[in-house]
């Protein structure tokens, strides 16, 4: 077998052991739940035979280990239980499947990051590659303080701060992003404008900062030194020398912070009011939803492994020097 | 020097300009070449401490009086007005400075304290004790922290506590990494091995020997790691998950009003207070990163003992 396809396996397999023990600390996490479920969802005047009935539902009467594998079966073919609220004391139940609740956040949530992501890499990549080549310029000494200042900053004051001057006091956005199936996808665009926005302005400050960093990293290695000594031409040396070199260390920089996107898509939602899984998350931990907090998790932890993994084997593929390590 | 020829000594010479200057002297030299954006950063830290310390001398309102006007406009009585149930949202910034700053400020010395044991008896033991530790770490920050924090505090019951436990459990894999890689360059060395010889106990090596010649990049991290934790707990307490009311916290004074921000265009100071709360949690977070690039640029750079 060819190397590359091995260690591409190898750090598939160990993204795979990784996602399965992530969803037994998920799992066991929520099983140290103090007291009991059926009292705290369906309150203190519940009977004694509704909460049996909940009990059994949840499958509490069987033993943890075969639980997990009940649930982990559901996650794996989509099914993530029932939401804990909407029930009610005296038994009656217009709870709703978790999956449902997901399915059409999860496509809000993509939309939100996709759009943030497609404005954000290139721009960051552009920036971080002229600031690398410009260095210790006025451009990139301006470009360096705000990325700085904005890294600093909590989302939710980008956030306000951009509602304060695009919605506010200028409106030319929107200031909640309401959006339901039925708008067209130019109409969402320009709801989502300031969201996205947000979203881009935190991430486009670390990607940027990432690849000046990997650039430079790699401007002063003696074999880019070596080819301007012999005379190539700038664009030659950056074009063909620098950049077969570079794009390990960029794939990197881009899945990392399109991992981050997962965590700072959170805030920018519920600030927002954007139905999407961040908020639904938010909503759920505060109501003590489990099964939703639980898919939640699920699905933001897996995306984050997924994204991390994917830098690893671009890393892999592009630089050749990395599948003999030592 | 003013020393007349009769009593003159080479040796004497040499010696007087060998006289080694106090750790204060040093620090206050240091100090004195310090740039502006370090002597800014430690200016609004210093503001911030003083604040803290001193919440309830400043404060014109206590941390939850109610007064009878909600929303009320800026004005000489109310400085920044009210929030949504009449409370002086100036006082609340203050008592902020104590409780917001307080509780990141604790849950990072906790972090440290749980991540940097553990990875310098890690890095010390290398044994089934350090595989066991480094595997946990790496699925632990295999889920992003604010994601972990969500679900382990849908669990626990909300209080300041369980806030800060559980920050700092998820925070202290970072340190744990940190401190395990940085101690495992200076376990090797003779002067550890001479220790062991001589009979010391594991917590005097920790301490004595290995804690002194790790402390500059730890210190760094530390900085770094309040930033983080800071945020954190300011985000979890805007989506109204972190610190509860009525405890004054600029994470959650930041949703309390971010209705006013609609009327900014009828009333600029109006839309303005949400903001004030982000600003206080943005300067401080900025005003300690400068402090850490200076504090790294020195530590790291070219070491001259002047």
């Amino acid at each position: 077998m060819h190397p590359v396809v091995k260690t591409v396996l190898h750090r598939l397999a160990l993204g795979v052991v990784t996602l399965f023990v992530v969803s037994v600390v998920i799992f066991t996490a929520v099983q140290l739940l103090p007291g009991d479920f059926g009292e705290a969802v369906l309150g203190q005047a519940a009977t004694e035979e509704t909460k049996a009935a909940f009990r059994r539902e949840l499958g509490l009467d069987k033993p943890a280990v075969l639980r997990y594998f009940d649930w982990l079966g559901g996650v794996l073919t989509g099914d993530f239980g029932t939401s804990f609220s909407g029930r009610a004391a005296s038994g009656v139940d217009r709870s709703r499947e978790v999956a449902d609740l997901i399915a059409p956040r999860l496509w809000n949530t993509l939309f939100l990051a996709c759009y943030a992501a497609v404005i954000a890499v290139p721009l960051a990549l552009i920036m971080g590659i002229t600031t690398a080549l410009w260095r210790n310029s006025i451009y990139d000494g301006v470009a360096n303080a705000s990325a700085l200042t904005t890294i600093s900053f909590p989302e939710f004051f980008v956030a306000y701060i951009l509602i304060l001057l695009l919605a506010s006091l200028n409106p030319v956005f929107p200031s909640l992003a309401n959006v339901d199936s039925s708008i067209s996808f130019w109409d969402r665009v320009y709801t989502l404008a300031l969201p996205a926005l947000t979203l881009t302005l935190v991430i486009v400050a670390h990607m940027m900062r990432m690849t000046r960093a990997a650039i430079i990293n790699l401007l002063a290695s003696p074999y880019i030194q070596m080819a301007r000594l012999s005379g190539a031409p700038p664009r030659e040396v950056i074009l063909k020398h620098a950049l077969p070199n570079a794009w390990a260390p960029i794939a990197t920089v881009i899945a990392f912070n399109l991992a981050y996107l997962v965590v700072g898509v959170v805030v920018v939602e519920v600030v927002f009011v954007y139905p999407g899984v961040g908020q639904l998350m938010v909503d759920a931990v505060t109501s003590r939803d489990i099964p939703v907090v639980q898919a939640c998790a699920m699905i933001f932890a897996a995306t984050y492994i997924m994204l991390n993994l994917i830098a690893d084997i671009i890393g892999i593929v592009t630089n050749p020097r990395l599948l003999h390590p030592r | 020097m003013t020393d007349n020829s009769e009593n003159y000594t080479a040796a004497g010479e040499v010696g007087s300009h060998r006289t080694r200057r106090t750790r204060y002297q040093r620090a206050m030299i240091g100090l004195g070449k310090a740039p502006i954006t370090a002597w800014f950063g430690m200016i609004i830290v210093a503001i911030y401490i003083f604040v803290a310390i001193f919440a309830p001398f400043i404060a014109p309102y206590g941390e939850a009086e109610v007064f009878p006007t909600p929303y009320e406009p800026w004005s000489a009585e109310f400085i920044f007005g009210t929030d949504q149930i009449g409370r002086d949202v100036f006082s609340r910034l203050i008592y902020g400075a104590r409780n917001t700053v307080g509780i990141a400020l604790f849950t990072t010395i906790l972090a440290f304290l749980i991540g940097g044991g553990l990875g310098l008896v890690a890095a010390i033991s290398r044994s089934w004790l350090d595989h066991l530790l480094s595997r946990a770490v790496d699925v632990l920050m295999s889920i992003p922290s604010l994601i972990f924090a969500l679900v382990l505090l849908s669990i626990f019951p909300p209080s300041i506590i369980s806030l800060i436990i559980i920050i700092a459990v998820l925070d202290s894999t970072r340190v744990f990494r940190l401190t395990r890689s940085v101690a495992l360059n200076v376990v090797v060395m003779d002067y550890v091995e001479t220790a062991y010889l001589r009979g010391e106990r594991l917590g005097w090596i920790m301490r004595r020997e290995i804690l002194p010649n790790i402390m500059p990049p730890l210190v760094a991290e530390f900085g770094l790691r309040f930033c983080f934790v800071f945020l954190t707990i300011a985000a979890l307490s805007f989506l109204g998950v972190g610190i509860q009311p009525p405890t004054a916290d600029w994470g959650s004074m930041v949703r309390e009003n971010a209705s006013l921000i609609q009327f900014a265009a009828y009333d600029i100071k109006a839309g303005l207070t949400p903001l004030l709360p982000a600003a206080a949690i943005a300067l401080l977070t900025v005003a300690v990163n400068f402090i850490v690039d200076w504090f790294i640029h020195q530590t790291s750079g070219l070491r001259d003992d002047h």
